[in-house]
């Protein structure tokens, strides 16, 4: 089955599956990540939810309730824990189920595991993995449904991984298992449904290294997560206006592979940068000032980004649909930069 | 009062006068202008510290807070690793960079003194679910005090502890204030131990600045832990000679409290006590006084004299990639 197709939600799963089969030290911890602990569901090995989507379906039969935590709502308590844990000696993987809630727990995120590597001057490490849900698109509101990594970005000692296929999905997973620093790894939620091919093998894709998910000659458009599908929409219908997009999905936002940015940058002499999270402080605004500080002289024109607006994001479908960046929009920039 | 060997007796007279003896010499440091930054310090408290750490082995872990020095003692931590780590130099505990907030030595089980009030809750109970998954004996000692105890880390670490069964003792330090915000303000509880009962997990209040009945609570709540029966919460009631930080001149404090207080000192007390029962002399006593003492001038010289960490320093310990 060398070209098996899996979900997004089946290849993120079965990441975690084969890191867990590979090293007993790895354990996940997360709210109804099993579901119905302490109920009649325990006694019989089984599973009540396997996460609020679905993500992690069927690891506790295989690993058992000593590995697939199920915790109180507390985010601090269990957040702080798999740090804790990681700074003695497990590898531990917790579900902050979205990435919302992070205010109530950021204290351990950002003060405790970020942080304790250098402040303890390299005599200790954090191999913590958190993912969390990201993302509009569920009509989920203002609460449930912002993508927040550049917040993430913003703190040294964190690193970030925002997938965006099942293929690197995967990969992206058991890098971040195997990494000795605190990742943070963002599901875009309506991701989760996508199909593509995903290999059997446990292989590995290295944090900080970008994909050209569409080689081309005349614009580079970096896109973030679930903008990458929405810019290889775009690159279709410029296609047939005779404008030939590459598209640089980065993968990792910290490290961020610069240098695929530049030399694509180079290349084309033109760059949109679409991303789904607020602009103020934002990722793309960073990478446009990369491009502006290392190829200023190669650029033809102004960089653009295409964003969602600097507002919570809103319930109503109407306004949700609007605050979303799309395929529209992002061919409307590159038409400006080519212009 | 608990039976303790002799030799145990000694190392923990010698392990309260090294605090007391750090803690003075760094209040003066400070004063000079000799050490940088926020310090807070521990001496009154040390009775706490050292009774639980007697109990420990380098396999054990304790959290810590920020009034940390006299728990990385009492866990053994190098003395002349801490004061350089004071001054902000290359030989300190983290190289210079994390200070008297943060200092640490995992390979010793400390992991980390904290600049956040309550922050080390959660850290104690991920040590303690690594002991729980590797299957070991290994204990957590998350200490706290009164001001972290109305943090709300520290009630969902307590609840989590406790129904995952996981090897943490509780400390609470109450030393009476948190900042200089008195606990019978800030605590709605008479007792914070009481808190225990709302967890479902045993809690005693103690005297803090009597070694042996830390000693004695703390033996009692190890041995539990160790057996997989879950946490326990421990509130040792003490106080603190100095102020919240040092710079803060205690003008919260009454002068009845100081002599109250004054009345109480853990290392005066130990000294009657041992002597009044012959468990050991005066000439031990005071030689462990002239050693301590000289242990720590040491240490002070030392951490004077030492280089300051080299500017590329700055971009070690942490994954750097900026332009």
């Amino acid at each position: 089955m060398n070209n098996r197709t899996l979900t997004f939600r089946e290849a993120f799963n079965e990441a975690i599956r084969l890191e867990m089969r590979r090293d007993p030290l790895v354990i996940m911890m997360g709210e109804d990540i099993a579901g119905g602990a302490a109920t009649h569901l325990q006694e019989k090995g089984e599973e009540a939810w396997g996460g609020d989507l679905g993500l992690t379906k069927g690891l506790v039969q295989e690993f058992g309730r000593d590995r697939i935590l199920d915790t109180p709502i507390s985010e601090s308590a269990f957040i702080g824990a798999a740090v804790g844990a990681a700074s003695t000696g497990l590898r531990p993987i917790a579900e902050l189920m979205f990435v919302d809630f992070f205010g109530v727990c950021m204290d351990q995120i950002y003060n405790q595991g970020a942080k304790l590597r250098y402040m303890f001057g390299g005599k200790a490490k954090v191999p913590v993995v958190i993912e969390t849900l990201i993302g509009a698109g569920f009509r989920a509101a203002g609460q449930h449904s912002q993508c927040l990594y550049s917040v993430f970005t913003h703190m040294p000692g964190l690193k970030t991984v925002v997938p965006s296929t099942p293929y690197n999905a995967k990969g992206l997973m058991s890098a971040a298992v195997r990494d000795d620093d605190p990742v943070i790894y963002f599901v875009h939620k309506v991701l989760l449904d996508t199909s593509g091919p995903v290999p059997e093998d446990n292989y590995v894709i290295p944090l900080g290294q970008a994909e050209i998910a569409r080689e081309g000659t005349d614009a580079t458009v970096v896109a973030i997560g679930r903008m990458r599908l929405f810019a290889e929409q775009a690159a279709e219908t410029l296609a047939g206006e005779g404008i030939d997009v590459e598209i640089v999905d980065p993968l990792s936002l910290s490290p961020l592979d610069e240098k695929t940015i530049l030399e694509s940058v180079k290349k084309t002499h033109r760059l949109v940068v679409v991303d789904e999270d607020t602009p103020r402080c934002s990722v793309a605004n960073d990478i446009v000032t990369l491009a502006a500080q290392q190829a200023f002289d190669y650029l033809d024109a102004p960089p653009r980004t295409v964003m969602a607006p600097h507002t919570p994001v809103p319930f109503s479908p109407v306004l949700e649909d609007l605050y979303v960046p799309g395929p529209a929009q992002i061919a409307d920039a590159v038409r400006a930069v080519m212009a | 009062m608990a039976e303790i060997e002799k030799e145990k007796l000694l190392w923990i007279y010698e392990r309260m006068k090294l605090i007391r003896e750090f803690e003075d010499r760094a209040s003066k440091l400070f004063a000079q202008g000799e050490v940088p930054g926020f310090v807070h310090l521990y001496a009154g408290e040390e009775a706490s510290g050292v009774g639980v750490a007697a109990l420990l082995t380098d396999e054990d872990f304790i959290t810590s807070t920020h009034r940390g020095h006299g728990h990385c003692i009492a866990k053994g931590v190098d003395v002349h690793a801490m004061m350089a780590e004071l001054y902000g130099k290359a030989t300190g505990a983290c190289g210079g960079k994390g200070g008297s907030m943060h200092i640490a030595d995992v390979d010793k089980g400390m992991l980390g003194a904290n600049g956040i009030v309550g922050a080390g809750g959660p850290l104690a109970c991920g040590a303690g679910l690594t002991a729980k998954v590797k299957g070991t004996d290994q204990v957590t000692i998350c200490f706290f005090g009164d001001g972290a105890s109305e943090q709300g880390t520290m009630h969902e670490s307590m609840n989590l502890a406790a129904i995952w069964k996981l090897p943490v003792i509780f400390l609470c330090e109450n030393n009476g204030y948190a900042q200089s915000t008195p606990a019978y303000y800030h605590c709605s509880a008479e007792d914070i131990a009481d808190r225990a009962t709302a967890y479902d997990i045993p809690g005693f209040a103690v005297d803090g600045t009597d070694v042996f009945a830390v000693y004695e609570a703390a033996e009692h709540a190890i041995a539990r832990a160790r057996r997989g029966e879950g946490p326990t919460l421990i509130e040792a009631k003490a106080f603190r000679y100095y102020g919240h930080f040092e710079g803060d001149n205690l003008s919260y404090f009454t002068e009845e409290e100081r002599e109250r207080n004054r009345q109480r000192d853990p290392i005066s007390k130990f000294r009657e006590r041992v002597l009044s029962r012959g468990l050991l002399t005066e000439e031990e006593l005071n030689a462990i006084d002239e050693r301590a003492r000289q242990t720590i001038e040491d240490a002070a010289q030392a951490a004077k004299e030492a280089p300051y960490p080299a500017a590329e320093e700055l971009f070690t310990d942490v994954y750097v990639s900026y332009p």
